[in-house]
């Protein structure tokens, strides 16, 4: 039995133990915030935090989340009014949205990293996560306004 | 579009609202498949609907795949309309004929619905002021509506919308020709920055994609498709995969009939499960026996490509023929010739093709993120033997489509699945799947030859591209037939015109991808005019200036072709006016300071202007090359004439991604076959700018216009490859003829 907890909720599951964390959290808890995008930890719409980490989802496997507080999309604020959110929402960022969970949640990892990120540090932190619409300078800004850096 | 008839409380239909030609009458449908706006108590028309509380419901029957559409087309109808935003809700529709087209590609949204959207506006306003009128006692000209109110300014009386329902649906619907428009300077939406409905779920990782579809009783499925087109089944061994926790049992599907694929499944083995991972690895323990045996297990990249560029040499079908260009060769002057190739590409959305079908008494249900929800009635009626107007399609969020989800092959597969199951199924497709078999966009290969003046100036130009056809049969070689798609519609001023296609045989699956041929065709003819002008050692802009030519109307119509390929209203709202190009090529050449720009020692400034889809586009990038051959794109600039833009925000927002879009396949994008698989699978081997690679910085100006709505979400794809590959060639002397650039040695 693998006991871990989601969102500060505590939760057992007793299934394959190689099953990755990803489709735990939405095939099982049908917590559907965290995306599927490739499954092989190349495109970071998986993200998630573990204890406090950027992670990707999809390629932990339950047995390694074992122990472990995970941080989803869902639980990052409880009114949805963190300030990366607030800043995505400011600069019109989405445009399909799917990739946006595992970009916030990758953003909100950089921030607690670096509150001051400098452009090169942005690079760094995000070029892990795909956008296929191309909605990067828009998350760049909305990461300095959330962090209260100049654009 | 004729009249607007009134649907009644009963929801009986008495008349339907058209967007095209198409007017049906199906009132058992309509009844069992009623949308929230058709329940209304006041319903002048299918996308609006006002309830006696005041809440105005407003249908969107395109899918939104990161556009704004779900956002864009509401304005329209809720300015007209007089509503206030906060009292909008916005239903999306399930597929059905009434709405008209649904088909959410070509750009079209906007050029197609901006007027019916408009009238349906008016017109409810128009009722809703008739109905206050008679209440009033009053003319109709006296009462106006006023932000969700209509209002009688010699009384002062006042009545909201919702008071007034019921009086108003009992008034007579206004012609079309009578209906009276808000002047553009009362628009309270239309032209401003108004957040996009979903912002909220899309922040907050709420429901609302394919991938997140959920129904009671749900098993999930994952399947194995022929490595090979035409390949099929032989003998399937699924001891193993059985043995996987989770994995209930396996099924084939049979695929299409060899050689029609259009919409319909590749057939396989499909996984059933209890969660999407162990039907993906019972996968992978299957042991399939295929029968590979068909024209397109030999298909190679690298022998095809040398085949196109054969056939691109010799004489093709003529496309369009203006003067005499063989003459104007014979002559004797100068020629120059090049030849270009692009690969085929992938649309790899970010949310792989997944669906979810439920099979129940002769009817199929499902939830999946489709372009076009009346193709996906049809095809999934098709593949279990049902009518179309017993598949309900509700159309979730799109993460992403990119011309991908206008074919529903997973859709198809959801409910033959579930129909043998008797359950509903989620396919889920993974990357790998998605990469694999994908409807390809088209490989093309293209000839060029220009005979020039003295000046440098071309005196005739020659064009020929061959490329397969999309959805052809895979049984037969065919023309492409897309040459108004950037080819033969080239505006140049040059006497002496020909454009040819040539013939080609596809062996994997081919569709569109975002802007469709304008992609080969904007990076020849871009590509070929910075080749000649820097033959003439001429200034790109000035040169560029100079071939677009006097101010004129380019009459492709009369050359028995229309503006938007075929089929052209008369008068045509979208002629070619040179006039228009030559003004965005001087606000973008002043935007991106190109007069002050130096090119060389690995900076470089590279220019395209091209026309798709209705709108004019002129795009400036900047690159830099180090040393070791490394390109970095720090700076784009695009002037863009889209006539009227109804939402400049999720314009601009469009023409951002556009540049990134086009960024990676100029860079990085390339799906190649061997032995007729395709040999990329994942974001590895096919990758996709990521935001260290992408621009840096966009900058986008939509031009202020009254000319018609134009196309938002593909134009800005073309002009981006051929001006990354002209601002190369202007940085480092190297000029690349073939994508990707990747390929390319820059050093």
């Amino acid at each position: 039995m693998i006991q871990l907890k989601v969102n500060g909720t505590a939760r057992q599951f007793d299934g394959d133990p190689d099953m990755p964390l990803l489709w735990y959290l939405r095939d099982i808890l049908d917590m559907t915030g965290t995306k599927f995008g490739c499954g092989v930890g190349l495109c970071g719409a998986c993200t998630v935090h573990v204890n406090g980490a950027a992670t990707r989802s999809c390629s932990l496997p339950m047995k390694q989340a074992a122990g472990k507080n995970i941080l989803t999309i869902e639980g990052l604020a409880p009114k949805g009014d963190h300030p990366l959110q607030q800043a995505w929402r400011a600069n019109n960022v989405p445009q399909c949205g799917y990739c946006q969970s595992g970009q916030i949640m990758q953003a909100a990892a950089l921030l607690k990293q670096k509150s001051k990120p400098t452009d090169h540090d942005i690079d760094e932190g995000m070029s892990g996560n795909i956008c296929r619409c191309g909605t990067y300078q828009r998350i760049r800004a909305a990461i300095k306004q959330a962090a209260g850096v100049k654009a | 579009m004729n009249g607007i008839s009134v649907v009644s409380r009963r929801g009986f239909l008495e008349g339907v609202l058209s967007a095209g030609a198409l007017v049906l009458a199906v009132p058992l449908a309509r009844t069992l498949n009623a949308s929230d706006a058709d329940k209304a108590a006041f319903h002048p028309g299918v996308y609006v609907g006002i309830e006696p509380n005041g809440q105005v419901i407003i249908v969107v029957h395109r899918s939104e795949m990161g556009t704004g559409v779900r956002t864009t087309l509401p304005m329209v109808l809720a300015d007209e309309l007089e509503a206030d935003w906060k009292r909008v809700r916005i239903e999306q529709a399930i597929g059905d004929r009434k709405y008209g087209s649904q088909n959410t590609d070509g750009s079209n949204s906007i050029v197609e619905f901006y007027q019916p959207f408009r009238q349906g506006g008016a017109t409810a306003r128009m009722m809703l002021e008739s109905a206050a009128a008679s209440k009033w006692g009053v003319a109709a000209s006296e009462c106006q509506a006023k932000n969700h109110e209509i209002v009688h300014a010699a009384s002062g009386r006042k009545l909201g919308f919702g008071e007034l329902v019921a009086a108003a649906s009992q008034q007579p619907v206004p012609k079309k020709e009578d209906l009276k428009f808000k002047p553009a300077s009362e628009y309270r939406y239309i032209g401003k920055d108004i957040p996009i409905t979903d912002l909220d779920k899309l922040v907050t990782g709420g429901r609302a994609f394919g991938m997140d579809a959920k129904v009671p009783g749900m098993v999930y499925a994952s399947i194995e498709h022929p490595p090979v087109l035409d390949g099929k089944v032989v003998k399937v061994d699924d001891s193993d995969a059985l043995k996987v926790p989770g994995v209930k049992q396996t099924l084939q599907i049979e695929g299409y009939k060899p050689p029609n694929y259009m919409f319909n499944s590749l057939g396989g083995v499909a996984v059933i499960a209890d969660n999407t991972w162990a039907a993906f690895q019972g996968r992978k323990k299957l042991k399939i026996d295929w029968d590979l045996n068909t024209p397109h297990a030999t298909y190679d990249s690298t022998a095809y490509k040398k085949e196109l560029q054969e056939t691109a040499r010799k004489p093709g079908r003529a496309e369009r023929q203006l003067g005499d260009v063989d003459a104007e060769f014979a002559k004797g002057g100068k020629i120059i010739e090049a030849e270009y190739y692009v690969p085929h590409l992938a649309h790899a959305p970010m949310e792989p093709p997944v669906a979810v079908a439920e099979f129940k008494d002769g009817k199929v249900n499902m939830w999946a993120p489709v372009q076009d929800p009346q193709t996906t009635q049809q095809t999934v009626a098709r593949a279990v033997g049902i009518k179309p107007e017993d598949v309900t399609c509700n159309v979730t969020l799109l993460g992403g489509g990119f011309g991908r989800k206008s074919k529903p092959d997973f859709c198809a597969e959801a409910a033959v699945l579930s129909k043998q199951l008797g359950k509903p199924v989620k396919v889920v497709w993974s990357r790998e799947d998605d990469l694999r078999f994908d409807y390809f966009h088209f490989v093309a290969a293209m000839y060029m030859k220009a005979a020039v003046d003295e000046k440098g100036m071309p005196t005739a130009w020659f064009g020929r591209s061959v490329y397969p056809p999309m959805l052809q049969n895979s049984d037969k070689p065919g023309y492409g037939s897309l040459g108004f798609m950037g080819w033969m519609d080239v505006p140049w001023e040059i006497p002496n015109i020909r454009t040819e296609n040539g013939m080609a045989q596809g062996h994997v699956r081919v569709g569109w991808l975002r802007s469709v041929a304008n992609i080969p065709h904007a990076f020849g003819v871009h590509s070929f005019v910075d080749e000649l002008a820097a033959e003439a050692k001429r200034d790109r802009v000035e040169y560029l200036l100079a071939l677009l030519g006097s101010d004129r109307i380019v009459d492709t119509t009369a050359r028995g072709r229309g503006g938007r390929g075929g089929g052209a209203a008369r008068p045509n709202p979208y002629p070619i006016d040179t006039a228009r190009f030559k003004r965005i090529v001087q606000m973008v050449a002043d935007q991106s300071g190109w007069g002050k720009n130096k090119s060389g020692n690995g900076r470089g400034w590279g220019i395209a202007v091209h026309r798709s889809f209705l709108t004019y586009v002129a795009s400036v990038v900047q690159v830099e090359v180090d040393h070791e051959g490394h390109l970095h794109i720090p700076r784009v600039d695009t002037v863009v004439d889209a006539g009227f833009v109804v939402n400049p925000e999720r314009a601009r927002a469009q023409f951002e991604g556009a540049a990134v879009f086009g960024t990676s396949l100029a860079l990085m994008g390339e799906i190649t076959s061997g032995d007729g698989r395709i040999q990329q699978s994942n974001f590895h081997n096919y990758p996709v700018a990521r935001m260290n690679e992408a621009p840096t910085e966009t900058h986008v100006t939509i031009v202020k216009s009254e000319a018609a709505p134009a196309g938002i979400g593909e134009p800005g794809v073309p002009p981006i490859a051929p001006a990354i590959c002209n601002a190369v060639f202007a940085a480092t002397g190297k000029r690349v003829r073939e994508l990707p650039l990747k390929k390319a040695k820059l050093v």
